[in-house]
C-alpha cells in the first residue's frame, strides 16, 4: 500500500515538473506573444495543479494531515489562469504588439481598429 | 433551482425532527427521501428537477478535465516539434450564449483547451475573437467548440 501511494504521488509530481519544463522551453522557442501566451497559460495551470495534487496526496496519506487550503489553491489556479492569459493577449493586441508573421489569418485586426476609432484613439 | 434546494433542506430537516435524530447521518437519510418526494411532485415544479443541472455540471467538469491533458500534450507537441511549422491565426467565434456568467465560462473553457486563447470579446458579447495556435481548418475549429463547450453550458444553463 505504500509503494503504492508513494508511485502515485512521485507520478504526479514527475507529470507536473514536465509540463512546467515544456513551459519555460515554449516560452524561448515559440516566436511570438500569442503563441506564448499557449504555452504559459495552459501547462503552467496543470502543471502547478498536479504538483499541488502530489503534495496533497503526499500529506493526506503519508503524513495523515488533510489540508484543505490546497485544494483551494487548485481551485483558484482554475480560475485566475486563463483570465491572466486572456487580459495579457488582448492588452497587448490593444498596444499594438504585432502577431508573428506566419499568422495565416487575423479577423481580429479590423475589430480592434473599428473600436480604436470609435473610442478616438489614434 | 434555489427554490428546489431550499424545499429539498426544509424536508431533510422535518425529516431530522420526525425521527429526532439530530445527527448528519439522519441529515442525509432525510435529504434523500426529500429528492424522492421532489421526484415524486416534479408535476408542480415550475422548472426541471435540479438534479439533472447538477449531472449536467459533473458532465461539464468531465468534459473539461479531459479537454485540459489533451490540451497540454498538444502544446507539449508543438513545442518539442524540432521544424516550427505550426500556422497560427486569430479567428471570429460567434456565440449563441447570452448570459454574461455564461460567457465568461466559455471564455475559461476555451482558453483551457486544445490550442485556443481567447483574445477579445466584442462589445455585444456575440462574437469571441480566438487564437489558435495551429489551425487548419476554421470551421472546424469552431464546430468543435459549438459541439462540445457550448452544448454543455446550454444544458447546465437550460431552466
Amino acid at each position: 500500500m505504500m509503494i503504492l501511494t508513494n508511485s502515485v504521488v512521485i507520478l504526479f509530481i514527475t507529470i507536473g515538473v514536465i509540463f512546467i519544463v515544456v513551459t519555460a522551453i515554449g516560452l524561448v522557442r515559440l516566436p511570438d506573444l500569442y503563441t506564448r501566451a499557449h504555452a504559459a497559460s495552459k501547462s503552467a495551470t496543470l502543471g502547478v495543479m498536479c504538483i499541488l495534487i502530489g503534495v496533497f496526496l503526499h500529506f493526506w496519506l503519508i503524513e495523515d494531515h488533510f489540508n484543505p487550503r490546497i485544494l483551494l489553491g487548485i481551485l483558484f489556479l482554475f480560475i485566475t489562469g486563463p483570465v491572466g492569459g486572456h487580459i495579457m493577449t488582448r492588452s497587448s493586441y490593444i498596444a499594438g504588439v504585432k502577431p508573428w508573421k506566419g499568422t495565416v489569418r487575423d479577423d481580429l485586426g479590423p475589430e480592434i481598429e473599428r473600436m480604436k476609432k470609435e473610442q478616438g484613439i489614434q | 433551482m434555489s427554490l428546489q434546494l431550499f424545499l429539498n433542506f426544509a424536508l431533510a430537516f422535518v425529516w431530522m425532527f420526525l425521527s429526532s435524530n439530530y445527527t448528519s447521518t439522519g441529515f442525509i437519510i432525510g435529504y434523500l427521501l426529500g429528492i424522492v418526494l421532489l421526484f415524486a411532485m416534479r408535476r408542480f415544479l415550475e422548472t426541471r428537477l435540479y438534479i439533472y443541472r447538477v449531472w449536467a455540471l459533473v458532465k461539464l467538469t468531465m468534459l473539461f478535465l479531459k479537454e485540459l491533458v489533451l490540451a497540454n500534450i498538444q502544446v507539449l507537441k508543438v513545442v518539442l516539434k524540432p521544424k516550427l511549422d505550426m500556422q497560427p491565426a486569430f479567428f471570429a467565434y460567434p456565440t449563441v450564449l447570452t448570459k454574461e456568467w455564461e460567457i465568461t465560462l466559455l471564455s475559461s473553457l476555451i482558453t483551457l483547451t486544445p490550442g485556443t486563447v481567447v483574445v477579445h470579446v466584442s462589445d455585444d458579447a456575440k462574437t469571441l475573437y480566438v487564437h489558435a495556435i495551429d489551425i487548419s481548418d476554421v470551421d472546424e475549429a469552431i464546430a468543435a467548440i459549438r459541439n462540445s463547450f457550448e452544448k454543455a453550458i446550454l444544458e447546465v444553463s437550460e431552466s
